[in-house]
């Protein structure tokens, strides 16, 4: 056996190929489980079980005609749809999958995250500002407020398990939940982080932003062809980024629980990471079958009324404890 | 002496209390075969009969349920009737007193002038364009007389009898640039023309076209929005992108063989909207239908209902935002267009009610399927309420969203769910009951708010109701023929006209040519999917109907949408939208 180390360029080439292929088959995996919550088949026509359904879909995204719309800002409209895969697969660089996996091991993990999230958020906004589409510019104004409003609950909810972790460091924190995992003392902070992520990767039900039954497509009613594949690949990977840091964050990552630990380590960690992480991408989908969308301002008043205090709350209590019991 | 024979006691109370008030030499009245109470009146004294009548007549007539014209040009038969070119018709209605009247306004080519209702009724303000737009008579007073159904270049208007019914009678049609060009240019929003201001002290609007394709229009409408940030200012609907003509197709078919096209008017309700035709027709002729024709059509009626208002569940979820409801509407939808597939032999437009009848008896092992949905259904039911309508978003979305009352209600002349939804208790199959509806045993589902919510609720309840119908039609499905044996009846019984020359000489005459009539006018309601439908038919003795004017819910029920819909947000405004539950076949026509 040969040594696994964080940043080795078999990491660095299998996180890209993973993060890539599960990416593809999640879209094929909700499809299918949101077709059997509904009554439905899903996708099943393109291989077995129709799991070749994402490379159909790109095949039919890339040889459809490339067009930008005359009357938009055109260098804007086309670098607008890169930035949010690009920023999500930056993101998942500093993402600890199992002892010695992972591309990059930063001293401030999570704010790289955090940092990343804030890009994407730009890809919305200016694909709606550049399309010079009505609908579109309701959607990417949308989204701006949308995110930039969730970001702040998203980032105060994390500073308790950052305060018990006494690292920004993804690894440390892991390491950090050996004996106990941090949703149990951070209740509060888990619940505020899984709703502000999902309002972040503006997914169902916060995807108001689109909001077909409002404002058409909302940011991405211009696009067409790869350019739309490119916020739909984008979104699917920041999904994927949710459902694998909320292990990472509150569940103890790569730690197995109960003790049913695999004997070795890396392969321990990488399967019940694995697991961790696909009950939350069906806990989204899920959610998506289930909920209704908020309206906007309901949305913007329960992000600043009620998780916003929420947080700060939550992060009192756990500085106080922290300190009362460190001395 | 019997007071019934003297003529002064035969006369309807309200027709008598008008002659008292305006003078019986002001109105000439005349009989039709529905026997609604039918008064002429002049030009000059019909707004303030109207008035009078919605103000101060006891009962009150509350709402204007249906104002159209009349082309009288090429009548044969008006023996009795003053002389008129073109005849404005009224029919407010009261909900009080439960009863009709028609008013009726002579007018003279070359003076086609009347003031406008809109002071009285503000529903008069798209059904007085209608009749500018097909007709060319003039409203005066009216704030936007503009072409509402046809284009805005249309030449002529369309149901006056002298414009054509075919493109085959006109030049041929080509589409250059420039024609399509300027086609276009007449369709741009001029906010200007409707009274909007484009920007304010503080902020410049922004005019939103939403639809004419839209995932949440439901057809093709357009409404421009004027919208300050996401709050939606006013709204102006723009219908007509689905009108075919219906009325005037009437003009050209016999009576027998309008009947599909009765389907297509409202098509998420298939054969309820044969049902106030045939009836019509059948009043016309004098056809009682046998008790067996009257449950089977109350049945596959009431499975419309079902249909359409499964339809509307589904759709209004997607529109708030929840994504599941829709395609289990859809699973149960399927299953009832399967028993109708199985008794009709068509699934949405089964065209299968006949004067005097039904096409064809039902289908053997039938209550088997209806059976099994009749138990099935309402389990189902009960598992949306907890999904939908117990959803805690759903209502913070919906309550107090797009509110009505009843008196707005009568204003707007809304119908049907939107009018149970403001709390009056008012369904024309149990206030005035055809086809044997006072038979059976239901309920009718009001709400509280006249909001959106309460307005799916009613709907849903409604639901509940018909499966309760269905049960009834199944427990009690009458032996016997399932046509009329009437000679008007079209077709007669296929058995009979095999054996019997007469019966297969009317069969001839009423298939080659049309089943004819004595000249009369009749008006024939139903509680529809969606409000009141009514059909009011003028016979001139021809094989068909001169005149065929249908009332058809949605079209009334768009034009509410802006005064619903002001101050709202633009995700509000699509459950408003939703709630209206239209079909844009139904409104265009």
């Amino acid at each position: 056996m040969f040594e696994l180390t964080v940043g080795s360029l078999l990491n660095i080439v299998a996180m890209l190929a993973a993060v890539a292929v599960i990416a593809a088959l999640l879209i094929w995996i909700e499809r299918r489980v949101l077709g059997f919550l509904s009554e439905r088949l899903g996708p099943n026509r393109v291989g077995p079980f129709g799991i070749l359904q994402s490379v159909a879909d790109v095949v039919k995204l890339i040889t459809k005609e490339d067009w930008v719309p005359p009357f938009s800002d055109k260098l804007v409209f086309v670098v607008a749809p890169l930035i949010v895969p690009i920023a999500m697969l930056l993101s998942f660089g500093v993402l600890p999958i199992a002892p010695g996996v992972g591309v990059m091991d930063l001293n401030i993990g999570l704010l790289w995250v955090f940092a990343m999230a804030g890009l994407g958020a730009y890809s919305a906004m200016l694909g709606g500002l550049a399309s010079n589409n009505k609908f579109a510019l309701l959607g990417g104004l949308r989204a701006a407020g949308q995110m930039i409003s969730y970001e702040v609950f998203m980032g105060v909810s994390i500073l308790g398990v950052v305060i018990l972790g006494d690292s920004f460091n993804l690894r440390e924190i892991v390491e950090a939940q050996r004996d106990g995992w941090f949703v149990f003392p951070q209740f509060v902070g888990f619940v505020v982080f899984v709703i502000a992520g999902l309002a972040e990767t503006k997914r169902w039900p916060f995807d108001l932003a689109e909001g077909e039954s409002e404002i058409i497509s909302g940011f991405n009613t211009e696009y067409s062809g790869m350019k739309f594949g490119l916020f739909f690949v984008g979104e699917y990977i920041g999904m994927l980024l949710l459902s694998a840091l909320i292990p990472v964050l509150f569940f103890g990552g790569w730690y197995a629980p109960f003790g049913l630990e695999l004997p070795n380590p890396v392969v321990s960690g990488l399967f019940w990471m694995f697991i961790k992480t696909s009950f939350w991408v069906f806990f989204f989908i899920l959610v998506r079958a289930a909920l209704v969308r908020p309206r906007y301002d309901q949305l913007m008043n329960y992000g600043w009324l009620v998780m916003l205090p929420l947080s700060l709350l939550n992060l009192l209590i756990t500085g106080a404890v922290v300190l009362a019991q460190g001395n | 002496m019997n007071a019934a024979v003297r003529p002064e006691a035969e006369l309807p109370a309200i027709i008598k209390a008008l002659y008292e008030r305006f003078g019986e030499s002001t109105f000439v009245r005349q009989h039709t075969a529905e026997s609604m109470p039918t008064l002429w009146v002049g030009r000059d004294k019909v707004m303030a009969v109207l008035r009078y009548l919605r103000d101060e007549a006891s009962p009150r007539y509350e709402m204007l349920l249906d104002l159209t014209a009349i082309d009288e040009r090429m009548r044969v038969h008006r023996e009795g009737q003053p002389a008129s070119d073109f005849t404005v018709v009224y029919h407010p209605t009261s909900f009080s007193g439960n009863c009709d009247i028609r008013i009726k306004v002579a007018l003279r080519m070359g003076d086609l002038s009347i003031p406008t209702a809109i002071p009285l009724w503000s529903s008069a303000n798209w059904q007085e364009r209608e009749c500018w737009d097909l007709f060319g008579i003039v409203f005066t007073g009216h704030p936007n007389l503009t072409r509402i159904l046809c284009p805005p270049t249309w030449k002529g208007h369309a149901l006056r009898k002298d414009h054509p019914a075919r493109a085959t009678e006109m030049e041929p049609y080509r589409m250059s640039d420039e024609i399509q060009d300027r086609e276009q240019e007449a369709l741009r929003f001029r906010p200007e023309e409707w009274g909007l201001s484009r920007k304010s002290d503080t902020s410049e609007f922004m005019f939103l076209n939403f639809g004419p394709n839209h995932p949440a229009a439901h057809g093709v409408i357009r409404f421009a929005l004027q919208l300050d940030g996401e709050n939606v200012l006013d709204v102006v609907p723009d219908v007509g992108y689905h009108h075919r003509g219906a009325e005037k197709m009437a003009e050209r078919q016999t009576w027998h063989t309008f009947i599909p096209y009765t389907d297509r008017i409202d098509y998420l309700g298939g054969v309820m909207n044969n049902l106030p035709y045939v009836m019509a027709v059948e009043k016309m002729a004098g056809i009682q239908v046998p008790e067996r024709v009257k449950v089977i059509r109350v049945m596959l009626a009431e499975f419309f209902r079902i249909c359409s208002h499964l339809l509307f569940y589904g759709t209004w979820a997607v529109d708030l935002g929840q994504l599941s409801p829709l395609f289990y509407c859809f699973v149960d939808r399927e299953k009832a267009f399967n028993i109708i597939e199985s008794i009709c032999g068509a699934r949405m437009h089964p065209g299968w009610f006949r004067i005097g009848g039904v096409a064809q008896d039902l289908p053997k092992g039938w209550d088997k399927l209806i059976r099994e949905f009749v138990e099935y259904f309402p389990k189902r039911l009960t598992e949306y309420d907890k999904m939908v309508m117990a959803n805690s978003v759903i209502r913070q979305r919906t309550r107090g969203v797009g509110v009505i009352d009843t008196a707005g209600a009568f204003d707007w002349a809304m119908t049907g769910p939107a009018l149970r939804a403001t709390g009056l208790e008012w369904d024309y199959r149990k206030n005035r009951p055809y086809s044997g509806y006072e038979n059976f045993e239901f309920e009718v589902p009001v709400g509280v708010n006249g909001d959106c919510y309460d307005r799916a609720a009613v709907r849903v309840e409604e639901m509940r109701q018909s499966c309760r119908i269905i049960k009834q039609c199944l427990e009690n499905m009458p032996e016997g023929p399932y046509k009329s044996d009437h000679p008007l009846a079209t077709p007669p019984l296929k058995e009979k006209s095999r054996l019997d020359i007469e019966t297969l000489i009317n069969h001839f005459l009423g298939v080659s040519w049309g089943p004819v009539m004595d000249p009369t006018e009749v008006t024939m309601t139903i509680e529809a999917t969606k409000g009141l439908n009514m059909y009011y038919m003028v016979n001139d003795g021809g094989i068909g109907s001169y005149r065929t004017r249908i009332r058809t819910p949605s079209f009334i029920h768009i034009q509410a949408i802006p005064f619903l819909s002001r101050g709202l947000m633009l995700a509000d405004f699509t459950a408003v939208v939703a709630t209206t539950d239209f079909v844009m076949a139904d409104v265009d026509r």
